[in-house]
C-alpha cells in the first residue's frame, strides 16, 4: 500500500494550512484550557475531600447539608454562561466554514468505493489526488456515486460528508505549500480506511502547469462536453440557452445563481442542487408555466460525470 | 412464609431451571438478565480486544500483526462489538438488572406491576438477541451499529434480521420502561411521596420514560430499513428517489436519547454509592432529581449534533449546538452535587465507592469533551474520528460500565446474601481504571491528529498511539477477568452478609440478605427521606 509521508502529521496536531484552522485551533486552545480548570476543580475537589474526610472510626457522624440555593445556582449559572459563550464564539468561526467565497475555483470531486475522483473545469481528471494553487479560494462541487463518504482534510480542519443524489460542497483557502492527506470520514464499506488521497498545494504557476499538461492528454473541458451532451439528449430542443426565448421548456440562459418560481408559488434558488433535481427528477418541483410530465426524466440515463458537465454547461450560460 | 415450604428467600423458594425461565419475581427476572448480559459483555468484549489487537500496527493485514483474516473480518467484528455493546449490554445493563432487582425494593413494593409482562421483556431480549446473533452463521452484517443508509441498503441481506433482532430488543426496553413507570406510580409504600423516593428510583423514572417515548422510532426506523431493503421501498436510498440522510436524522431521534438510556441510570447508582459511602444525606436532591428529567427532556431535541457535517444546514447546525450546550448544565450540576456531598463525609474505600470515584473521574473527561464536539467547528474536524470513539467509551464505559460495576459490588451482599473478596474486587478495579485511561486518553489525541474512526488500518503516523491503546485494552482484561473470579468465589465461599453490611438507609437494606420471596414480610411505612444519615 501507498503511504504519504505527511511532515508534521507526527506532532499532537496536524499542521495547520488554512486561516481557519488557526481559528479552529485558537477555540481548541480555549475549550483546552477551561477543560483543564474544570477537571481540575471537579477531580481535584474529590480527591481533597476523599482524602480529608477519610472515615476515621465506624461510628463518625457527618454534617446534615442538604442543599444550598445559592450555591447551586452558581454552579448552573457559571457553566451555563461558559458554554454560551464557546457556543458564540463556535457558530463565528462555523459560519466563515460554511459561507462559500464568489468566484472560488471549482473542482469537482466524486466519491466511490475507494477511491476520489477528480475533474477540473477543463476536463482534467485525476484519482486520489487534488492539486490546488496556494493562497486561492478553492470550492470543492462533490458528490458520491455509491454510498456515503466524508471529505477530511485534518490540516484544513475541514470535513464534510458526500452525499450519493445530492451535491454537498466544502470550500478552503491553503496559505501552505506542501501535501496534505485526504481521509474517507464516513465507513462505506472494505477499504474504508484505504480511500486516502493527497492534497498538493503548490505555486500558481505550478498549477496552471499542472492543468496544461492534462489538458494534452485531449480531455475536453467539463463544459464542452457538457455542450455535447446538451444537444445529444435533446435538451436543446426544449430549452434555449443564448436567450431567454421560451420553447417547450424554459430558458436556461443566465439561470444559474437566478431564482425559479415553482408552479405552487414558492422561490427557488438555482444552485448546482436545483439542476440536478431538475434533471433527474423533474416531475418533483415544476416551474410555474410549464406542464407537468413534459420533460423526461433522465434517472439513471446519465452518470455523475456526465450530470457534472450538463451542470457546468449551465452555470457557463451567461 | 406458610406458602413456601422450600427455604426462606427469593433463591431457594423455589428449585429447579423450569422455576427461573418461568418466574414472575422481580428479583429472579434481574438475576436472568444479569447472566444474559454477562455473556453478552463477555462476547463484545473478546470482540473489542480483536479490534485492538489488529489495531496494534499500521499493515497488519499482509504483516505480523494481523489477526484478523482481512478488513472485511474486521469491520464486521467492530459492527458487531458495537452492536452488542449497545443494544444487548449497555442499553438493558443497569435498568434490566440493578432497576429489575432494586427498584420495587427502594420503594417498598412486593414486586413491579406487572410481572408477566417484565419476564416477557427478557424473553423479548433473548429473542431479538438470537435473531441478531444468527446472522453470525450467515453473511456476516458490516454496516456499524449505526446501520446508515445507502450502506446497509446494498451490504449483505443479513442485515435485515440484525435490524429486526434490534427491532424486537426494542420492544424488550419499551416493555422495563412501562412497567416502572407504572411502577413508581402505584405501588409505593405508604409515606414513600415521590420526594422521598431514592435517587437511583428518580433516575429508572426518567430513563423510562425515555425509553417508551424514543424507542418506537427506531422500531419504526428500522422497520422503514427492512422494508426497503426487502420490497424497494424508496425511502432512504437516492437511487429510489430517497433521501439517506432522512434516515440519520430518524436514527439519532432515537439513538441520542439512548445516550441517556444508558447514561441516567448510572448517575442513579452513583448517587447512590456516593451518599452511603460518604455516610451523608446527598447534596441538593430536588436538583439530582430533577436534572435527569430535564436531561430527558432535553435529550429529544439535539439529535441533530451527530450530523453537523452531514449536509444538514447551517442553521439546523447552530440550532442543535446551542441546545447541546444547554443539556451539558444538569449534567454538570450533578458533577458538583456529587463531590459537595462528600464534604465533611465519612469517606470510605470500599470498592463501590472506588468504582463511583471512578466514574466521576472520567465523566468528567467525558463531560468536557462532550462540550468540546458541541462545538461547531471543533466537532468538523474530530467527527468521525477518534475523538469521538474515545469520547463515547469515557461516557459509556467510563461512566456507564463503571457504575454497573459499583453498583454490582455494592448490592451484591443484598442480591446473593454473600460478601465477596474486597481485595480482589479494588485490584479489579485498579486494573480497569488504569487500564481504560491508558486505552482511551491516547485515542482523544488520535482523533486530534485526523485519525478516523472505523479504520482497520492507519498511517505509520499514527503507531505509537495505536500501540498504547491496545495495551491499554489487556488491561481492561485483565480487570474484568479479576472480577468475575471475584464474582465466582464470592458466590461459592462468601462469607455470610449482614442485612445491611455498609449503614445504608434506603429500604432494600431493612430486609434479609437475599431478600424473602415477597420482599417485606410487612409492608413498610416510611416516615423520612432516603438518606437520613444524622
Ligand atoms: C421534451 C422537452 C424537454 C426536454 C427534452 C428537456 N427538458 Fe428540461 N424542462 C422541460 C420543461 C417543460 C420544464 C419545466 C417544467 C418542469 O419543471 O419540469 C423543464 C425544466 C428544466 C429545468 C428547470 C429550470 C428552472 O427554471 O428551474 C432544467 C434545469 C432543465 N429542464 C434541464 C434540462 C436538461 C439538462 C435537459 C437534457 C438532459 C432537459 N432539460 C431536457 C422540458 C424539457
Ligand atoms: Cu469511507
Ligand atoms: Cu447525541
Amino acid at each position: 500500500m501507498m503511504w504519504f509521508n505527511l511532515a508534521k502529521a507526527q506532532s499532537f496536531m496536524p499542521s495547520q494550512a488554512t486561516e481557519i484552522a488557526k481559528q479552529v485551533d485558537n477555540l481548541y486552545g480555549f475549550l483546552l484550557i477551561i477543560s483543564l480548570i474544570s477537571c481540575v476543580i471537579v477531580i481535584g475537589g474529590m480527591i481533597y475531600f476523599v482524602f480529608k474526610y477519610k472515615r476515621k472510626t465506624a461510628n463518625d457522624k457527618t454534617a446534615y447539608i442538604s442543599h444550598s440555593t445559592a450555591l447551586e445556582f452558581l454552579w448552573s449559572f457559571i457553566p451555563l454562561v461558559i458554554f454560551l459563550f464557546v457556543f458564540a464564539w463556535g457558530w463565528y468561526v462555523y459560519h466563515q466554514m460554511r459561507a462559500m467565497p464568489q468566484n472560488a475555483l471549482e473542482i469537482n470531486v466524486l466519491g466511490k468505493q475507494w477511491a476520489w475522483e477528480i475533474e477540473y473545469k477543463n476536463g482534467y481528471k485525476a484519482v486520489n489526488e487534488i492539486v490546488v494553487p496556494i493562497n486561492t479560494d478553492v470550492k470543492l462541487l462533490m458528490t458520491s456515486s455509491d454510498v456515503l463518504h466524508s471529505f477530511f482534510v485534518p490540516s484544513f480542519r475541514i470535513k464534510q460528508d458526500v452525499i450519493p443524489g445530492r451535491y454537498t460542497a466544502v470550500w478552503f483557502n491553503a496559505d501552505k505549500l506542501g501535501e496534505f492527506h485526504i481521509f474517507c470520514a464516513e465507513y462505506c464499506g472494505t477499504t474504508h480506511s484505504g480511500m486516502i488521497g493527497r492534497l498538493k498545494v503548490v505555486s500558481l504557476e505550478d498549477f496552471n502547469k499542472y492543468l496544461e499538461e492534462g489538458q494534452e492528454e485531449g480531455a475536453l473541458p467539463l463544459a464542452k462536453r457538457g455542450e455535447k451532451l446538451f444537444a445529444l439528449k435533446a435538451c436543446a430542443s426544449c430549452h434555449s440557452t443564448d436567450s431567454d426565448a421560451v420553447k417547450v421548456g424554459p430558458s436556461l440562459f443566465k439561470k444559474f445563481g437566478a431564482e425559479s418560481v415553482m408552479d405552487d408559488g414558492s422561490k427557488v434558488k438555482v444552485d448546482e442542487n436545483h439542476l440536478r433535481e431538475s434533471i433527474l427528477e423533474p416531475n418533483k418541483h415544476i416551474v410555474k408555466g410549464f406542464p407537468k410530465g413534459v420533460m423526461p426524466t433522465f434517472q439513471g440515463q446519465l452518470n455523475e460525470n456526465e450530470l457534472n458537465a450538463l451542470v457546468e454547461y449551465i452555470k457557463e450560460m451567461k | 412464609m406458610a406458602s413456601h415450604a422450600h427455604g426462606d428467600n427469593y433463591i431457594n423458594c423455589e428449585k429447579g431451571l423450569w422455576s427461573w425461565l418461568t418466574t414472575v419475581d422481580h428479583k429472579r427476572i434481574g438475576l436472568l438478565y444479569m447472566i444474559t448480559v454477562m455473556t453478552f459483555f463477555l462476547i463484545g468484549g473478546i470482540m473489542a480486544l480483536l479490534l485492538r489487537l489488529e489495531l496494534f500496527a499500521p499493515n497488519a493485514v499482509q504483516g505480523v500483526g494481523g489477526v484478523l483474516k482481512d478488513g472485511n473480518v474486521y469491520n464486521q467484528v467492530m459492527t458487531y462489538h458495537g452492536a452488542i455493546m449497545v443494544f444487548m449490554v449497555i442499553i438493558p445493563g443497569i435498568p434490566a438488572i440493578l432497576g429489575n432487582f432494586f427498584l420495587p425494593l427502594q420503594i417498598g413494593a412486593k414486586d413491579v406491576a406487572f410481572p408477566r409482562i417484565n419476564l416477557l421483556s427478557w424473553y423479548c431480549l433473548m429473542a431479538g438477541a438470537t435473531l441478531a446473533l444468527l446472522t453470525l452463521f450467515f453473511n456476516k452484517v458490516d454496516t456499524g451499529w449505526t446501520f446508515y443508509t445507502p450502506y446497509s441498503i446494498r451490504t449483505g441481506a443479513s442485515t435485515v434480521l440484525m435490524v429486526l433482532g434490534a427491532f424486537i430488543m426494542g420492544m424488550s426496553s419499551i416493555l422495563t420502561g412501562l412497567n416502572f413507570i407504572v411502577t413508581v406510580h402505584k405501588l409505593r409504600a405508604p409515606g414513600m411521596t415521590m420526594h422521598r423516593m431514592p435517587l437511583f428510583v428518580w433516575a429508572l423514572y426518567a430513563t423510562a420514560i425515555i425509553q417508551m417515548l424514543a424507542t418506537p422510532v427506531l422500531a419504526i426506523t428500522l422497520l422503514l430499513l427492512a422494508a426497503e431493503r426487502l420490497f424497494g421501498v424508496g425511502v432512504f436510498d437516492p437511487k429510489l428517489g430517497g433521501d439517506p440522510v432522512l434516515f440519520q436524522h430518524f436514527f439519532w431521534f432515537y439513538s441520542h436519547p439512548a445516550v441517556y438510556i444508558m447514561v441516567i441510570p448510572a448517575m442513579g447508582v452513583v448517587s447512590e454509592l456516593i451518599t452511603t459511602f460518604s455516610r451523608k444525606v446527598i447534596f441538593g436532591y430536588t436538583a439530582i432529581a430533577y436534572s435527569s428529567l430535564g436531561i430527558a427532556a432535553v435529550s429529544f431535541f439535539v439529535w441533530g449534533h451527530h450530523m453537523f457535517v452531514s449536509g444538514q444546514s447551517e442553521t439546523a447546525g447552530i440550532v442543535f449546538s446551542f441546545l447541546t450546550m444547554l443539556v451539558g448544565v444538569p449534567t454538570a450540576i450533578k458533577m458538583f452535587n456529587w463531590v459537595a456531598t462528600m464534604y465533611k463525609g465519612s469517606i470510605s474505600f470500599d470498592t463501590p465507592m472506588l468504582y463511583a470515584l471512578g466514574f466521576l473521574f472520567l465523566f468528567a473527561i467525558g463531560g468536557v469533551t462532550g462540550i468540546m464536539l458541541a462545538t461547531l467547528p471543533i466537532n468538523v474536524h474530530f467527527h468521525d474520528t477518534y475523538f469521538v470513539v474515545s469520547h463515547f467509551h469515557y461516557v459509556m464505559v467510563g461512566g456507564t460500565l463503571m457504575s454497573l460495576m459499583g453498583g454490582f459490588f455494592y448490592w451484591f451482599p443484598k442480591m446473593f446474601g454473600k460478601m465477596y473478596s474486597d481485595s480482589m474486587a479494588r485490584m479489579s478495579f485498579v486494573f480497569t481504571f488504569i487500564g481504560f485511561n491508558v486505552t482511551f486518553f491516547p485515542q482523544f489525541i488520535l482523533g486530534a491528529m485526523g485519525m478516523p474512526r472505523r479504520y482497520f488500518d492507519y498511517i505509520p503516523a499514527f503507531e505509537q498511539l495505536n500501540k498504547i491503546s491496545t495495551v491499554g485494552s489487556w488491561l481492561i482484561g485483565i480487570g474484568f477477568v479479576i472480577a468475575l473470579i471475584t464474582i465466582i468465589q464470592g458466590l461459592r465461599k462468601g462469607e455470610k452478609a449482614p442485612a445491611n453490611p455498609w449503614g445504608s438507609k434506603t429500604l432494600e437494606w431493612t430486609v434479609q440478605s437475599p431478600p424473602p420471596h415477597h420482599n417485606f414480610d410487612v409492608e413498610p411505612v416510611v416516615t423520612g427521606g432516603p438518606y437520613e444519615y444524622r
